[in-house]
């Protein structure tokens, strides 16, 4: 056999590896839904939520713990997680950096700011969602601006400087209002936003914010290939024929876009955009095209994994940013430990 | 394709490079860029590609103001050979090469068979099918280069701007890459590459320009721009041209110090 049928069967099967794995991924994803779907405080088991589902037990409490708690809950954790993993995996290719989170441009600063600000003024839910919202956008906002005014330098060193400054202000403004707010009734509320939960979220919730998440994904998976060719950076990127600035504006904008959308809901939830996209580096290689849809994958998974624990191991809701620190820090920690090589 | 570049200055903002450069290098031409260290090859070349702004002058390819046309339109023209370098994420050295696809593909297109087998050509062309499938980061930096100029190859434009394309090869990669530049010119490309080495430029160069200090201080042929006064001149050392009994020729530096007003070397001037 010659080299080039080699090189041929070679990169067909890489094709096929990366397929296989979502493949697989999104197996295991159903399986373990379905699983979560059952688990917890009022055990169901499988017969009893196959007739609810299709109607023919419609009164009592396992309809509403299934539809009303548990549904809702699930689909927000697989759609938090993959949208935070997605907008990781795209952040690190485009700064071309395999230690950048969502968080870099002060996404989640932002929309922490904006979320207690309508904790703080006692505002309904679906306002301090939008606060929140808001937030996140704005804070991503004003870093263009200001990386857009310096103009001399490093542009990605600018924009990721700026992301810290406005971030730490952000920061500075939330930790204000946690000083002003009442300690018995908005404090607690805010700290447990500020550390992500997705107890009590309702269908309603995610009515907005699954659109934005699809919307922003859309224009990521048409120009997967080109994101790719971002990674080799602008210069060379520009020498293949991309428009590298407009079309990083076009993903930063998408990526903020789908962490904004969650983060309103779940509140900011750490680690996951960080250390997922790693994963799924490892297991379908570093091409954007495949990274795509197995970090999303692996993010929802990741999440509901973490979100069924936060509601089951203890008879008060654990945060979920603990949960996934806990898991996330010392699984990074040991990346780092395997060096460069393992971020491949 | 043409490339021109008309009364050109280069540089960065607040930092003359170069001025006064005209070369222009058609259809079949070698054009060798050489110069010292830090005499303005890259930023030329950058300049070249519309990387960075020219600071006066003009470049056209094939007439037209490299300025009119678009990252693509250029890209279609023009591939590139930067300097081997080390990518963040561990593409296969095959995905690499089928970066140089982009420029013909659609906003939102991905590479099919046909890119696929561009690519394919490419590395086997340079005789490396076999890494295919190897990580790029893991390779060595000769073999890096030589990836990049199968990416160059792919991208299949009239033009190739190639930045010390032999750096870092071994000596006999060093000849297959120059053969495969003769081999391209001689399919009616237009080749600019920069070297250190002016016994390529003899060998295979139709064309050089000798570059000093942002100015090319000669052009023409080898053998007539290439003279032991003005690589002497240039390079800041002794260096004898010598013609071989098979009628090729070749430089030869002298490793005794010249009149040391003539050099300036920075490495010399630290203690």
């Amino acid at each position: 056999m010659d080299k080039g049928a080699r090189a041929l069967i070679a990169a067909r099967k890489h094709g096929q590896a990366g397929a296989g794995t979502a493949l697989w991924l999104a197996g295991a994803l159903v399986l373990g839904s379905v699983a979560a779907l059952l688990i917890g405080p009022y055990p169901l088991g499988l017969v009893e939520a196959l007739s609810v589902l299709t109607g023919r037990d419609t009164a009592g409490q396992a309809e509403t713990v299934l539809l009303a708690i548990r549904l809702p809950r699930v689909a927000a954790s697989l759609l938090v997680g993959a949208a935070l993993a997605a907008a990781g995996a795209c952040y690190q290719t485009i700064f071309r950096n395999p230690l950048v989170s969502p968080d870099i441009l002060g996404v989640s600063a932002g929309a922490g700011l904006g979320a207690v600000l309508g904790i703080f003024l006692s505002l309904p839910v679906a306002a301090i969602q939008l606060l929140g919202f808001a937030g996140g956008l704005g804070a991503v906002a004003l870093v263009g601006f200001v990386a857009a005014a310096v103009k001399t330098g490093d542009r990605t060193l600018v924009l990721v400087l700026a992301g810290v400054v406005v971030g730490a202000l952000a920061g500075a403004a939330t930790s204000l209002l946690k000083v002003l707010a009442d300690p018995y009734d908005q404090l607690p509320a805010i700290t447990f936003w500020l550390l992500g939960s997705l107890a009590g979220v309702k269908a309603a919730d995610l009515m907005p914010a699954a659109p934005v998440v699809a919307a922003g994904l859309v224009p990521l998976v048409l120009l997967r290939w080109r994101i790719n060719v971002l990674a080799l950076g602008d210069e060379e990127a520009r020498a293949l024929g991309v428009e590298a600035g407009r079309l990083r504006l076009t993903v930063i904008l998408c990526a903020t876009l789908i962490t904004a959308s969650v983060v309103a809901v779940a509140g900011v939830v750490g680690w996951v955009g960080l250390v997922i996209p790693h994963i799924a580096r490892m297991l379908v290689g570093p091409g954007f095209g495949r990274l795509l849809p197995a970090a999303a994958l692996l993010g929802a998974g990741y999440m509901l994994a973490v979100d069924t624990l936060a509601r089951t191991i203890s008879a008060a809701e654990v945060p979920l940013g603990i949960l996934t620190a806990v898991v996330g820090a010392p699984f990074f920690l040991w990346l780092l430990a395997r060096g460069r090589r393992a971020w491949a | 394709m043409t490339v021109e570049t008309r009364d050109l200055a280069i540089g960065y903002p607040g930092r003359e490079v170069g001025s006064g450069i005209t070369l222009a290098a058609g259809p079949g031409a070698v054009l060798f860029l050489l110069g010292p260290n830090g005499s303005g090859k890259t930023t030329l070349f950058r300049t070249q590609l519309g990387l960075i702004p020219a600071r006066g002058g003009q470049v056209l390819l094939e007439g037209r103001p490299l300025d009119r046309l678009s990252r693509a339109e250029v890209a279609q023209r023009v591939a590139y050979v930067p300097q081997a370098h080390a990518p963040p994420f561990a593409w296969s050295a095959f995905e690499v090469v089928l970066m140089g696809r982009t420029a013909r593909l659609g906003l939102f297109s991905q590479p099919g068979e046909a890119d696929r087998e561009a690519a394919r050509a490419a590395l086997e062309r340079l005789r490396i099918g076999d890494l295919a499938e190897a990580d790029y980061t893991r390779l060595s930096g000769g073999q890096r280069q030589l990836v990049l100029v199968a990416r160059a190859l792919a991208q299949e434009t009239p033009a190739l701007i190639m930045d010390e394309p032999t750096a870092s090869l071994d000596f006999g990669n060093q000849a297959l890459v120059l053969r495969e530049i003769a081999g391209l010119a001689a399919d009616g490309l237009t080749v600019i590459l920069s070297t250190h080495d002016p016994d390529h430029a003899f060998a295979v160069g139709t064309d050089v320009a000798l570059l000093h200090e942002g100015r090319v201080k000669a052009t023409g042929p080898p053998a007539a721009a290439l003279t032991e006064e003005a690589l002497s001149a240039v390079y800041g050392v002794d260096v004898r041209v010598e013609r071989l009994a098979d009628g090729r020729t070749v430089c030869v530096p002298s490793l005794s110090r010249q009149g040391e007003s003539q050099r300036t070397d920075p490495a010399s001037d630290r203690s």
